[in-house]
């Protein structure tokens, strides 16, 4: 009995020992907002190529490139996925452990909608409404006062007498980011607030920038840090509910949710990719140069994501809900001459 | 106390208020089981409710033109060549078979050819390709395929999608479905048994038809496998040396103390371990099933150790005290007599700490199982080593599911959850005959 258990526990340790490190598949990381359409691109490539299906995890835009910037070799991942483009001080990072070739590859647009409950009032936004409804203060006779706007009514009397109740992304996503810069801070600039404001503190501009971005905490506005499945059911367990999405999310969700409105255009993906509808941001991959001809597959299925086939206006991805990028036939002369970032 | 006399029978004041506690605190017990019960109910039927027809799909049982025109221009059959008609190039294919099935039925819809197309699941042009890639001799003629249908049809089949929410959806239509009541009562779409969710691997968020839990079952037991295989033999050997060779004295006091407490440790904080130990600093492969297994053996040491300690206690002194008595040595006693008599509850706690372990995500999402994979993750590759391959394991297909846009995965996941309370409810009936069958009593 005691032989046994000892070689068992021999066996075990002296197995695991033996598992090696080298790859065949490719590995991404990155943004939960990319990952629908690199999980779309991978079933493809799987399908269609000799290379294994990649493995794309989530995780988020930074933490994807935090991992990226772990080093070079097969240990780290291959591509990063981002829904914003990565900062100086990442690149900076990613220098200091020898990830100094990157190529930067712009998939396409992402567009955030807002959206209510299919049975309840339909709205047509201004940045200023949102500004005025969810802002944390507004000035009024040359002082700060907290927030008054109980009914969306109240912010612009052509809407209908419905409490304010908003859910919008927790700060830990990337859209809430984009959502303060071209929401709520060009209401609170085209509202005159921001004039006010700076009369207010006396010219200091970076702090009137981070008050008119300040949120109202008296639960008016209900940060979610889970994902728009979570924004989806709290808009349906409260009809007066109006939610902060993804544009590919509310289109696979068009029975459920009506849309709205922003500054008199409808969200599509021909207003974004027009430039009409203002609320967009661009989506990236990230690939280690130094990786491709290392791990197989790598530069093939960057080529493979930006074609015409999947990211072009006729693609799945585009049918998925991503905003085909205009310049696309630029962005694959960059994929394919492995235009490296800063050189 | 007082003067008159009392009746036996008459109940006194007190001893009212005796019983009134009694019969209260019964009620607070039975209402305390409604709840629990109506809880548990409630969890299963909404389960139920909405993942049982993950276990039924949708179908479209066609036949397939396979012209060599299209599929080798070469004629040769040479694969590599083969190869360069992606799936995209088969979509026509089925489109046109769908076409002719539809025309040979004789029904009329007003639904432009496109559309008709997408009634066929994109999952299906990779069905027909790799049949082809297969079959290279099958090109040239045409061939019966049963092809999954698009998520919207197979929902509408199963009263997820009515006529009502088709009209407000841009993914389908209500002719779109007409055609589908119609092509269904032609007995060309059937809804039958969907052996893909049970084997087939993730799909995309465009085809959740297709997503099924192959890759996280095969993650799952490979993880299951590394945790028995580990922390089975390590947690017997050490209880059985804190429980019948260590001295009593302070440090077997601490290390006992330590080993409670690393039972309630959250189970998260074993993923932080896992993440700096076995991936940062041994290198093992990211979301590979060795990592897992290695966090969840450590994650189910303790539970395996109490329990083990726990059947050595309960097995009488007088059996040792026999055994040294007719001169066996402390070791003997202990492996030929003690063991196998505690075997039976060491046996209980293990497959209940593996249920735990199966169970478990927090950790998994740490170590990068939280991920896309489709490749069936193979048990040793010269490659990646030993389970080094990327997979996912059942609790993080569930909560990678929930994450998704498309409406067909909420079905998906439910249907998931069933599978993992199937799989753990076989597991606890197990330890129950087990230890109903061969534990002793004294």
């Amino acid at each position: 009995m005691s032989f046994q258990k000892t070689t068992v526990s021999a066996l075990a340790i002296s197995l695991i020992s033996t598992a090696a490190i080298a790859r065949d598949n490719v590995q991404v990381a990155g943004s939960s907002t990319v990952l629908p359409y690199a999980a779309i691109v991978a079933e493809a490539f799987g399908e269609n190529f000799d290379f294994p299906t990649p493995v794309i995890e989530s995780g988020g835009s930074s933490a994807g490139l935090k991992r990226f910037c772990e080093g070079v070799g097969e240990k780290t991942i291959d591509i990063a996925n981002a829904s914003r483009a990565i900062k100086e001080k990442e690149i900076k990072k990613c220098a200091e452990a020898g990830v100094t070739n990157i190529i930067e590859v712009r998939i396409g647009y992402d567009g955030i909608v807002f959206a209510s409950d299919i049975n309840g009032n339909g709205f047509t936004f201004t940045p200023q409404d949102w500004y005025l409804a969810l802002a944390a203060e507004l000035p009024k006779d040359g002082a700060m006062v907290v927030n008054q706007n109980t009914s969306w009514a109240s912010v612009n009397t052509a809407f209908a007498d419905q409490p304010i109740s908003a859910f919008i992304p927790g700060t830990k996503h990337g859209t809430r980011e984009v959502f303060e810069e071209k929401v709520i801070l060009e209401g609170c600039e085209a509202s005159g607030a921001m004039a006010q404001i700076l009369e207010i503190n006396g010219g200091d501009h970076d702090a009137a920038e981070s008050t008119c971005m300040a949120i109202r905490t008296d639960g008016r506005s209900v940060d979610i840090d889970g994902d728009y499945t979570e924004t989806l059911a709290r808009i349906q367990a409260d009809a007066n509910g109006i939610g902060v999405f993804g544009l590919a999310f509310y289109e696979n969700n068009t029975d459920k949710l009506q849309v709205a409105t922003m500054s008199g255009v409808v969200p599509t993906t021909e207003s974004i990719a027009a430039g009409d509808y203002p609320v967009s941001r661009p989506l990236y991959f990230y690939i280690k140069a130094d990786h491709i001809g290392v791990v197989p597959g790598v530069k093939e299925f960057a080529e493979f994501f930006v074609s015409d086939d999947m990211a072009g206006p006729d693609g799945p991805l585009a049918e998925y809900g991503l905003v085909s990028d205009p310049a696309l036939a630029e962005v694959q002369g960059a994929v394919m001459n492995e235009v490296l970032m800063g050189k | 106390m007082s003067d008159a006399p009392k009746s036996l029978l008459a109940v006194d004041v007190r001893t009212k208020k005796r019983n009134a506690a009694e019969a209260r605190f019964k009620a607070y017990g039975l209402g305390a089981i409604i709840v629990a019960v109506l809880a548990l109910a409630i969890l299963i039927t909404s389960v139920f409710g909405t993942g049982l027809s993950a276990f039924r799909q949708t179908f479209i049982t066609i036949e397939v033109p396979l012209p060599e025109a299209k599929l080798d221009k070469s004629g040769v059959r040479d694969l590599s060549v083969m190869k360069k008609v992606t799936t995209i190039g088969y979509k026509p294919l089925l489109r046109n078979g769908l076409l002719a099935a539809i025309d040979e039925a004789g029904i009329t819809t007003d639904l432009s050819k496109k559309d008709i197309a997408k009634l066929i699941s994109k999952e299906a042009p990779a069905t027909v390709r790799n049949f082809v890639l297969a079959n290279p001799d099958a090109i040239g003629g045409s061939m019966v395929f049963d092809l999954l249908a698009n998520g919207r049809i197979d929902g509408f089949f199963k009263d997820r999608v009515t006529m009502e929410s088709a009209a407000l959806d841009d993914n389908t239509s209500p002719e779109a479905l007409k055609l589908a009541r119609d092509l269904k009562e032609a007995g060309i779409i059937q809804t039958k048994l969907n052996w893909g969710f049970l084997f087939a691997p993730d799909a995309s968020d465009q085809r959740p038809e297709a997503a099924g839990l192959g890759v996280a079952i095969l993650g799952s037991l490979y993880m299951m496998i590394v945790v028995l295989v580990l922390a089975l033999p390590i947690g017997v050997a050490a209880s059985v040396y804190l429980e019948e060779f260590a001295p009593r004295n302070r440090l077997t006091d601490i290390i006992e103390v330590n080993i409670s407490n690393l039972a309630a440790v959250p189970s998260i904080v074993y993923g932080i371990l896992g993440l700096a130990i076995f991936i940062n600093f041994m290198e093992f492969n990211q979301s590979s099933p060795l990592v897992g297994g290695l966090v969840l053996a450590l994650m189910t040491l303790p539970t395996i150790i109490i329990s083990t300690r726990a059947s050595l206690k309960s097995v009488p002194p007088s059996i040792r005290d026999a055994a040294l008595g007719i001169g066996a040595s402390k070791m003997q006693s202990v492996f030929h007599h003690v063991l196998p008599l505690a075997a039976p509850g060491i046996l209980t706690g293990t497959i209940i700490g593996l249920a735990q372990a199966l169970g478990e995500t927090a950790p998994l999402l740490l170590i990068g199982m939280v991920a896309f994979v489709r490749e069936y993750p193979a048990a040793y590759t010269p490659d990646a080593g030993l389970f080094g391959e990327a997979s996912t394991a059942l609790p993080v297909q569930i909560f990678n599911w929930t994450q998704r846009a498309d409406p067909g995965f909420v079905e998906r996941a439910s249907g998931a959850i069933i599978v993992l309370l199937v799989f753990l409810l076989v597991m606890n009936t197990i330890a129950i005959i087990l230890r109903r069958k061969f534990e002793r009593r004294w």
